[in-house]
């Protein structure tokens, strides 16, 4: 992302310090999801009060990265290449914070489902908290390497993450018509899975926040776009989707 | 201020070329300062110059109104055109041009006389104003037209020395627009001056632009930001880049302009 050193040898000091700070954050965003979804799979409370208790630290970092940017914006005037270093890791740290409520949100939901019994084991949960998982680990790895490929590659990702979500979509109002006292239940878990969803496409945004800052250039092309559950009405006869 | 320099006037190629510069070489006795460089002016625009010191972005400046003609040891070479004619040709009148394409320069220099003389002088040798009612007007609007009629229109018999940097270098503005010119050269018009009177400068750069065409040398990079619409980089005597002045501070092409904006190399 740097070419040859600054004149000030501190400006540079402290642009290193933001890129670390971030993903630090992005560190912590990441095993928070990880713990909320081993809560869901191995339904372990403890483990998800650790995931809600944990989320304040994930904001204090936050609130480090915004005065930081603040007072570099103020004191260095960064022009091109720094400054989008320095915006996009205002805008990355803000994704990561969303990140890490949707997580802090998913443990929440688990407590609650490890109140009841287990009806019916779903699978697609994992599977896509796996594939989540390692969109966040690769775009972080994009994001410290300045890595623009690797950037795009977690971007193409996302559909994946949507058609996943449509099949449980679908999946869980099955189960919900069959059987009227699973409805609760199978709210949470579609919760679960659409915070999941969500944290795949801040993911998405991180990866275009990253090419963005190393190119100058906006990514291009439209967006991968698979959820089709927002248009999406049960018990039509084309099987529900719109 | 406004923005990123677009300003609330209009900008774009709807605006036609004022000046075109092609292979424009400058040597100093044996140095070769200025290197084929090819830069257009646009009209209605402010064009900003940056680069380090010994660049060569003033030296381009001063080719636009000859003013390089007083150093004895220059030579420039290539073309410089101003609306179609070539501002180095034979029969060219260089006063006429240097009428057309005035120039504020770094320190405020009024001269040692009255704020209307200052500003009375130049359309008084040229022939601008049939009597003195007429001049009346013309140093009146010229002072307005620089942002300085309401702070001095009680005493405009006063030296125009005795002013403060910030007025005295609204003067020069005043006294350069005094005779109708197309182009504007400032050279560093703000280094000596204090950031409210550098802000008053800047706001006059972005009212000046709809009346006249202005080429500015800048050290400040928030500055070309801030006011131009049109960027150029030189190094070592060459036009490195030039572009739309946001794409030049957001996103420069070239390695040695984003060193430079970003404070790596200078």
């Amino acid at each position: 992302m740097k070419s040859a050193e600054h004149i000030v040898k501190s400006y540079d000091e402290e642009l290193r310090r933001l890129t670390t700070i971030v993903a630090q954050m992005g560190g912590l965003a990441e095993s928070q999801l990880s713990g909320a979804i081993q809560s869901v799979v191995r339904r372990d409370s403890d483990l998800a009060s650790s995931v809600v208790q944990a989320d304040v630290k994930v904001d204090a970092l936050q609130d480090e990265i915004d005065d930081f940017v603040v007072r570099l914006l103020a004191l260095r005037q960064p022009m091109a290449i720094d400054l989008r270093l320095i915006v996009g890791a205002l805008r990355i740290a803000s994704d990561l914070e969303r990140i890490a409520d949707y997580a802090a949100n998913v443990a929440k939901r688990a407590i609650a489902l490890n109140q009841a019994p287990l009806v019916r084991p779903v699978h697609v949960v994992p599977r896509m908290g796996a594939l989540v998982q390692a969109m966040i680990k690769d775009v972080l790895d994009a994001y410290v390497a300045s890595d623009v490929e690797k950037a795009k590659s977690v971007w193409n990702r996302d559909e994946e993450v949507d058609e996943m979500y449509n099949s449980l979509f679908r999946e869980l109002l099955t189960y919900m018509m069959e059987d009227a006292r699973s409805i609760g239940i199978c709210t949470h878990l579609l919760f679960i899975a659409k915070n999941i969803e969500r944290i795949g496409d801040h993911a998405t945004n991180i990866a275009e926040l990253v090419h963005y800052t190393v190119t100058g250039q906006k990514m291009g092309g439209a967006r991968p776009k698979g959820d089709v559950t927002s248009s999406t009405l049960p018990g039509q006869p084309d099987g529900g989707t719109a | 201020m406004n923005g990123n320099g677009n300003g609330a006037h209009g900008v774009g190629v709807n605006f036609p070329l004022k000046m075109t510069n092609r292979k424009v070489n400058v040597f100093y006795g044996e140095k070769h300062a200025l290197k084929g460089v090819d830069l257009d002016v646009r009209a209605n625009h402010v064009t900003a110059l940056i680069g380090p010191s010994g660049c060569g972005k003033s030296t381009f400046l001063r080719c636009l109104n000859r003013m390089n003609d007083t150093i004895a040891s220059c030579r420039v070479t290539g073309e410089i055109v101003l609306d179609g004619q070539d501002i180095y040709a034979k029969e060219i009148d260089v006063v006429q041009i240097r009428a057309r394409v005035g120039m504020v320069f770094q320190k405020p220099n009024p001269f040692p006389k009255s704020i209307y003389e200052n500003v009375a002088y130049g359309p008084r040798i040229h022939g601008l104003a049939r009597g003195k009612p007429e001049l009346d007007e013309i140093v009146s609007h010229s002072l307005k037209q620089a942002g300085l009629w309401n702070e001095v229109n009680d005493r405009l018999d006063e030296q125009g020395t005795g002013l403060s940097g910030g007025q005295q270098q609204r003067l020069c503005i005043a006294r350069a627009i005094a005779v109708q010119p197309e182009v504007i050269l400032m050279d560093e018009p703000c280094s000596a001056l204090d950031p409210i009177a550098t802000a008053k400068i800047e706001e006059l750069i972005d009212e000046l632009r709809k009346h006249y065409t202005i080429v500015i040398v800048t050290h400040s990079m928030q500055q070309a930001a801030r006011v131009s619409q049109r960027t150029a980089f030189f190094h070592l005597g060459n036009l490195v880049e030039e572009g739309d002045t946001q794409t030049i501070f957001t996103n420069p092409k070239d390695e040695r302009t984003q060193g430079y904006i970003t404070g790596r190399f200078g």
